[in-house]
């Protein structure tokens, strides 16, 4: 596949991970050869077949539209890292830098 | 610069909160304005190890919406998750829908003053809400209230077919009134119930060349005015901004701004277009839903009157004008009152003006509503018996105002304020001849003016006679014994 550096710096931009230095190059290389594995499924003729979204058969499951109990607000924030009296506590950010 | 022509080109993102009790994908309720975090549970929290499931009723709504806006309904749609990091979004992604929309291809219909226009929709898909951000006033951190979070959001994407800001008001208020009509959203503006994201650039024509400016994405407006003002800053800014750079759209990249209510003004948030590379995958944890066609159809049978829809029947079954009509059909509340006033009056006519006229301004004065019916004092029944009493000639329609305005004060039906203070027009022809004798013996001028030729001191008379009545007189009645006494 040849996933270059450049590829691999931008996913990791995206996802919010600082690689150590070297570090771009060894996964372009092992993100390469999972890609090239995975690549051989496009050997494959697949022209008269349906994309398949799911891997189940089944569709439409739904629950109804009642209320369950949702958890006390102290076991909400019971795994918070930092927290306020109702509220999880993050760095501040600012508007401008959303999505 | 001589030779320059400038259209404006906009396509509105709009989002729907859709009425249901639970969220999207969990039994948590929704809310407002509770207790930050008092409406969580592992599902919506992201914890690992959870499924979601599909809440029936948030996808019954979207169809429902997806049909009103004359979109074909997918037969087989899914899911995908949507990744970005952001604190009010918990699992770092959303669950929305990429390239299999459960509705597309679609239009709305609005109104503007140079007529009705269609507007192409292009696809409605159902997503979830993500959590909310306080930022402390004072210190360096931000809370996160995640009661929000997974709250069903119904996503509309028209067609960049409005051209000017008021193209863009209309749409945005139709979009509302539809979705009320259907009952599938409160659409409170002041609960955040309706989010606009509008994408505006100019197409400039000069000397003949033409040019496309860069496109802004005005992110998150919540009401009606923050679009207008929004859109026609843009066009403005869009405009000068030519005039000093001449800089053009390259395709596929759009520019984020925010719109700040005080200012009036747009501001940068983003550029980079690569910011835009949101990783999109099917939902492994969601099954594809595919609605069977009987459905479908019987969700389209059963689908409401729609306001245009109704606004044409009322002007033609009613005689109503286009005008009233519009008023009349503004909100559902609004057209069942007056279709149940209508009704119970047998007389549509005078019962749409009472509505729009008397009952408008006596409720505005009071600041009360129609559409919060629990603490609206005229129920219909109410404002019939009084657009009857009027119609029979009961009482005179000044008299009708008075009669209006104390049964919105108090409990009393009009017979009862009519009987109570003994409101009832005077047709009795003795007492009426007694009260034009008296008006003409105490006038002698207009009497004589009258007789002299002058027609319009008719008027005078007739006004002295219903004032010296206090309004009670039959107005039909009094003047052919006045006309017939002046002759005499």
């Amino acid at each position: 596949m040849g996933l270059q550096r450049q590829e691999v710096e931008k996913v990791a931009k995206l996802s919010r991970i600082t690689l150590a230095p070297g570090e771009a190059e060894q996964l372009a290389d092992q993100l390469s050869r999972v890609l090239d594995y995975i690549g051989k499924l496009n050997e494959l003729k697949t022209d008269d077949v349906a994309p398949l979204s799911h891997a189940l058969a089944v569709a439409n499951v739904f629950r109804d539209d009642e209320p369950r109990e949702s958890l006390p607000v102290e076991t909400v924030l019971a795994n918070a890292p930092s927290r306020t009296a109702a509220g999880f506590k993050v760095p501040r950010v600012l508007e401008g830098d959303e999505d | 610069m001589t030779d320059r022509t400038v259209k404006m080109i906009v396509g509105l993102e709009v989002h729907v909160q859709l009425k249901t009790r639970t969220k999207l994908f969990c039994g948590c309720q929704t809310s407002f304005g509770d207790e930050p975090n008092s409406h969580c549970c592992p599902v919506c929290l992201g914890l690992p190890g959870v499924l979601p499931v599909m809440n029936r009723e948030a996808y019954r709504l979207s169809v429902m919406a997806a049909l009103a806006l004359h979109c074909t309904v997918a037969p087989h749609t899914k899911w995908d998750r949507k990744h970005y990091y952001y604190p009010d979004l918990p699992k770092n992604y959303q669950i929305s829908q990429y390239d299999l929309p459960l509705g597309s291809d679609g239009y709305l219909e609005i109104e503007t003053e140079a007529g009705r226009k269609k507007i192409r929709i292009l696809r409605a898909h159902l997503e979830e809400d993500a959590g909310k951000l306080l930022h402390a006033e004072h210190g360096d951190y931000s809370e996160v209230d995640l009661n929000r979070t997974g709250t069903p959001l119904l996503e509309i994407v028209s067609q960049p077919d409005l051209a000017t800001v008021e193209e863009v008001r209309a749409y945005c208020m139709s979009l509302r009134q539809i979705v009320t009509y259907l009952g599938v959203s409160e659409a409170n503006m002041q609960m955040g119930h309706m989010r606009f994201e509008p994408n505006i650039n100019l197409h400039i024509t000069e000397n003949g060349e033409k040019h496309a400016t860069p496109i802004v994405e005005l992110k998150n407006l919540n009401s009606f005015r923050a679009v207008e003002r929004g859109v026609a800053y843009e066009e403005r800014r869009q405009l000068a901004e030519w005039d000093e750079t001449h800089s053009r759209m390259k395709a596929g990249t759009k520019t984020t701004r925010g719109f700040n209510d005080s200012t009036g003004e747009t501001f940068v948030q983003r550029e980079k277009e690569e910011a835009n590379d949101y990783r999109y995958f099917p939902e492994p944890d969601l099954v594809v839903v595919e609605p069977k066609p009987e459905w479908i159809d019987e969700l389209q049978r059963g689908l409401p009157e729609l306001p245009l829809e109704k606004k044409n029947r009322f002007v033609t079954a009613y005689g109503l004008s286009e005008y009233d009509a519009g008023v009349l059909t503004a909100t559902i509340e609004m057209a069942r009152y007056f279709e149940r006033v209508a009704e119970l009056s047998a007389a549509p006519k005078p019962a749409a003006n009472w509505v729009t006229q008397g009952l408008t301004r006596e409720i505005n004065t009071r600041g009360l509503s129609i559409e919060s019916a629990a603490d609206f004092p005229v129920t219909a029944e109410r404002l019939a018996e009084l657009v009857k009493a009027v119609e029979q000639g009961t009482i005179s329609k000044t008299i009708g105002d008075t009669v209006l305005s104390e049964m919105i004060d108090g409990k009393n039906s009009a017979a009862e304020i009519i009987a109570a203070k003994g409101l009832a027009q005077v047709s009795d022809t003795a007492a009426l001849e007694r009260m034009v004798d008296e008006a003409l013996a105490a006038n002698p001028g207009p009497v004589a003016d009258y007789r002299a030729g002058k027609k319009q001191a008719l008027g005078r008379l007739m006004g002295a006679i219903m004032k010296a009545s206090g309004g009670k007189a039959n107005p039909k009645v009094v003047s052919g014994i006045l006309e017939q006494k002046l002759h005499q």
